[in-house]
């Protein structure tokens, strides 16, 4: 039931380079508390998935994991401009990512679909004051 | 197929060393699309791309994916090539086009990961 450890990491909007750095130093720290590997590779696509959208669609957030005994929680907020029809965005292949996002091989609309599903848990919230998505995973 | 063997049918240099190259690889996944990579392939698998980003590694990294290889002789800048040295993903290259390196390996018995 108690939070253990929150670990908490910033995104930059459009900064290809560092992305990817939180969700890789959370699969560590997972790594190395001894997180079975089946359920470390879930909690790796679904925060990936999600800090690649922080990255793309918006203007910058912040990406968290937090530990639990029975569960992981993977937590984003980002400051806008927000998902307009959440439904549509769920939808796989819907993408509004650029022709230079798909060129490094995102933008294939699978993001949203795949953090529902590798997560026990997906909630998504989201205005034009921005984006705030909930993944649960249950050890 | 053990990586030597890999590199020695493809002709592929290795320009980053994460396993040794006894190393046994059963599976493939090929793609340029990450987000593909991130759905549907298994872990341990062998990813061939015509992409060469640090992104790349990142996704291999994300899905326990232990070698990359590059075709069409598309070498990585020296950033993805880095960082594949400190996430211990091994990178291959190859000139062969992605349906021709799949088709030797294809031959050889490697399997598609799925
Ligand atoms: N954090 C976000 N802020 C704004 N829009 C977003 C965000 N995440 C997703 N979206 C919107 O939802 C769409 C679908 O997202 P996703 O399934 O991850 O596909 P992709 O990232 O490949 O476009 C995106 O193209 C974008 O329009
Ligand atoms: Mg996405």
């Amino acid at each position: 039931m108690d939070l253990l450890k929150r670990l908490s990491y910033h995104v930059l909007s459009n900064n290809f380079i560092k992305a990817g750095k939180g969700s890789s130093d959370i699969k560590s720290n997972l790594k190395s508390i001894g997180i079975d590997s089946d359920i470390l590779r879930k909690i790796a696509i679904v925060c990936y998935e999600a800090e690649m959208n922080i990255v793309i669609h918006s203007l910058g957030g912040n990406l968290h994991c937090d530990i639990y005994e029975e569960k992981i929680v993977i937590l984003t907020e980002d400051i806008g401009p927000g998902i307009p029809d959440i439904e549509l965005a769920m939808t796989e292949g819907f993408s509004t990512a650029p022709d230079s996002v798909r060129e490094l091989g995102f933008g294939a609309g699978m993001g949203l679909p795949n953090m529902k599903r590798y997560s026990d848990i997906f909630e998504i919230n989201s205005s034009i004051k921005g984006t705030n998505i909930k993944m649960t995973i249950l050890l | 197929m053990k990586l030597k063997q890999i590199k020695e049918l493809l002709n592929a240099e290795i320009l980053a060393y994460g396993c040794d190259e006894e190393t046994e690889f059963d599976h493939v996944f090929a793609s340029d699309l990450m987000s593909d990579v991130l759905a549907y392939a298994n872990n341990e698998a062998l990813l061939i791309t015509g992409l060469n980003n640090p992104q790349v590694i990142r996704t291999a990294e994300m899905m326990d994916m232990h070698a990359v290889l590059f075709v069409r002789g598309k070498h990585p800048k020296e950033d993805t090539v880095e960082l594949a040295k400190e996430k211990f993903v091994t990178l291959l290259v190859t000139e062969h086009i992605m349906f021709e390196a799949c088709g030797l390996l294809f031959n050889n018995g490697m399997k598609g990961s799925k």
